[in-house]
């Protein structure tokens, strides 16, 4: 493993976005996934001859949102241009992109790495975002030699977001990928899939020695569909160029792939140069115009955004800047956090709430690999919990137990609790004679603890406790076994 | 603005174009000519101009988002030298 004394990383990402449209960028037939091959592949889709694309106005509205949600330039008149290469699964030759004036310049946003104190926020610019459309799909495999092609994905909208070469680890680049990720799946452009490749982000390694400001030769990190294994290509990638350069090689310009079961990448292709694609601009499409009016329009519609959102369960709830972050990182999961604290009425708790969210529902989730969304305990059913832990008729251990029979699917929260007998014991003078009966039951103890062996407490907690099958209060349970033991003489 | 033969050859490749090689030097000649005819563009005087991206000065209708297309899958195939299980089928290209 070669050190990173004495060497700088830098980063860019270029991540592509589906966008959330009914119908492709140019044509009318559908952007639904897995279709059967082809069914969702017309004319326009193929390059037949004598076809001409039209502009859905919906990718030009949602591109536009994402330049508005990150305080970008959105450009009052944008043009197509033609990026010209051959490969199978681009039938005309040549892909509509957006290069001298794309519809999204500048911009930045704001990303927070480490925890806690340790806590640092940076900003990272944005270059451009354009418009441009999907290829079609590869089948690489059984046709008998031959490459099988399935269209159905050619001419699906997508935005590219490019970054400037701003990161300086893979952390901050994955905080950087997620804040985006974040952001287009709040404004509903797009809905994030890294599994189906509807959120793909391609990253530009490269390492310079500290103090240097001229770049290093980059590499480009394509075929990666997880924020986890973006973390890991980034990684093995810079510690193969450091290594590579300290033992007197030179970094080759070129694309490698991102093996997640090698845990590595290797090379792909060496990178055509950027001139290869003899951009021109697309004589089948005139320029596209943003009505002012209109842009102010949905500027105003812009929904509250991560960052803001983070600030307001912070002002108004209290929430620790750790767990803000966390119930906001996806639209997803501030839903159901808002959706839960509205179910409790006047009785809502943010932070007993975030902990809930945050804490056993997420951990479930996780185990079950399941997005918040398809959780089987809903807003409803989590708030009618909470509302028991409120208003102290379950303790927090036995709520873990009611959540876990909840998650389990055996009904609501009431109706568990019902069932298993589990309401927490808060009738004083029950817990009165429980205390009273486990002292009665121990004087050599009783006296042991009050000649000043103070640890003994906790051993009558534990007995209380048994006898009441775990349901008594604590607290109250503390405190009347506090006031009948009297002082241990030993205490300080 | 002129070209060589071997940026001619280069052009040809990117665009999948086979040259044969008695060609060049005739294609060479007649490229170099249409390249100096437009070059006289140059002459003119277009500080105070926008770069024009369309000739026509009009700007881009857009279509509702609307799905309009329906399955023409059998229609678009039949067109295909080779298919298998919807598939287009091509020679292999996985590099």
């Amino acid at each position: 493993m070669s050190s990173m004394n004495g060497w700088e990383v830098v980063i860019g990402l270029e991540i592509h976005a589906q966008l959330a449209t009914k119908s492709k960028i140019f044509s009318g037939a559908s952007t639904a996934f897995g279709a059967e091959p082809n069914v969702q592949a017309c004319a326009v889709d193929l390059g037949l001859p004598g076809v001409l694309p039209v502009l859905n106005a919906e990718a030009v509205h949602m591109a536009a949102l994402f330049g508005l949600a990150i305080s970008a330039h959105v450009a009052p008149v944008s043009t197509f241009d033609r990026k010209n290469y051959f490969y199978p699964d681009l039938p005309k030759g040549y892909q509509i992109s957006q290069l001298a004036q794309p519809i999204v310049s500048g911009g930045s946003v704001t990303i927070t790495t480490g925890e806690g104190e340790k806590a640092v926020n940076k900003t990272i610019n944005l270059t451009r975002a354009h418009l441009e459309e999907d290829a079609g799909k590869s089948l690489h495999e059984d046709f008998a030699g031959m490459t099988g092609i399935d269209l159905n994905r050619a001419g699906t909208p997508l935005i590219e977001i490019v970054s400037e070469p701003e990161m300086r680890s893979a952390a901050e680049a994955v905080a950087y990928a997620r804040k985006v990720h974040a952001i287009v799946q709040y404004l509903g452009i797009c809905d994030g899939n890294m599994q189906e490749g509807s959120f793909r982000v391609d990253a530009n390694v490269s390492v310079r020695p500290k103090g240097e400001t001229k770049l290093g030769t980059r590499t480009e990190i394509k075929n990666v569909n997880s924020f986890r294994f973006l973390e890991r290509a980034i990684d093995y990638e810079i510690t193969r160029q450091i290594e590579l350069i300290e033992d007197g090689g030179t970094v080759q310009q070129q694309t490698r792939l991102y093996d997640p079961d090698k845990d590595e990448t290797r090379m792909m292709r060496t990178k055509e140069a950027a001139d290869d694609y003899r951009y021109f601009p697309d004589p089948d499409l005139l320029p596209v115009v943003i009505d002012q009016a209109l842009l102010a329009e949905w500027k105003a519609s812009l929904p509250e955004l991560p960052d803001a959102k983070a600030a307001r369960y912070q002002s108004e709830y209290g929430l620790s800047p750790y767990d803000a972050g966390v119930l906001t990182s996806a639209r997803a999961i501030a839903t159901y956090f808002e959706q839960t604290l509205n179910a409790m009425g006047s009785a809502a708790d943010a932070k007993l709430c975030a902990n809930w969210v945050t804490g056993a529902l997420a951990a479930q989730l996780n185990k079950a690999n399941l997005g918040i969304e398809q959780s089987p305990v809903t807003s409803d059913a989590l708030a009618g919990l909470l509302l028991r832990v409120a208003d102290n008729t379950l303790s927090n251990k036995l709520a873990k137990e009611v959540f876990d029979a909840m998650w389990a699917g055996e009904g609501d929260a009431d109706s568990i609790i019902d069932t298993r007998g589990l309401k927490q014991i808060t009738d004083s003078s029950a817990i009165e004679a429980m205390v009273d009966g486990i002292l009665a039951a121990n004087p050599d103890k009783v006296a042991e603890y009050r000649s000043g062996k103070d640890k003994l407490f906790g051993f009558f907690v534990g007995q209380v406790m048994k006898a009441a099958q775990g349901k008594a209060n604590p607290q109250q349970l503390n405190e009347v076994l506090k006031a009948r033991l009297g002082p241990s003489e030993g205490s300080s | 603005m002129s070209l060589n033969p071997s940026q001619l050859k280069h052009v040809a490749h990117l665009s999948r174009i086979a040259l044969e090689e008695s060609k060049i030097p005739a294609l060479v000649q007649d490229l170099n000519a249409i390249l100096a005819f437009a070059e006289q563009l140059k002459d003119g005087r277009l500080d105070d101009l926008a770069p024009m991206a369309h000739p026509l000065d009009q700007q881009q209708p857009l279509r509702a988002d609307v799905v309009s297309e329906t399955n023409q899958r059998d229609i678009l195939l039949k067109g295909a030298p080779a298919t298998e299980q919807g598939l287009f089928l091509v020679p292999k290209v996985i590099e």
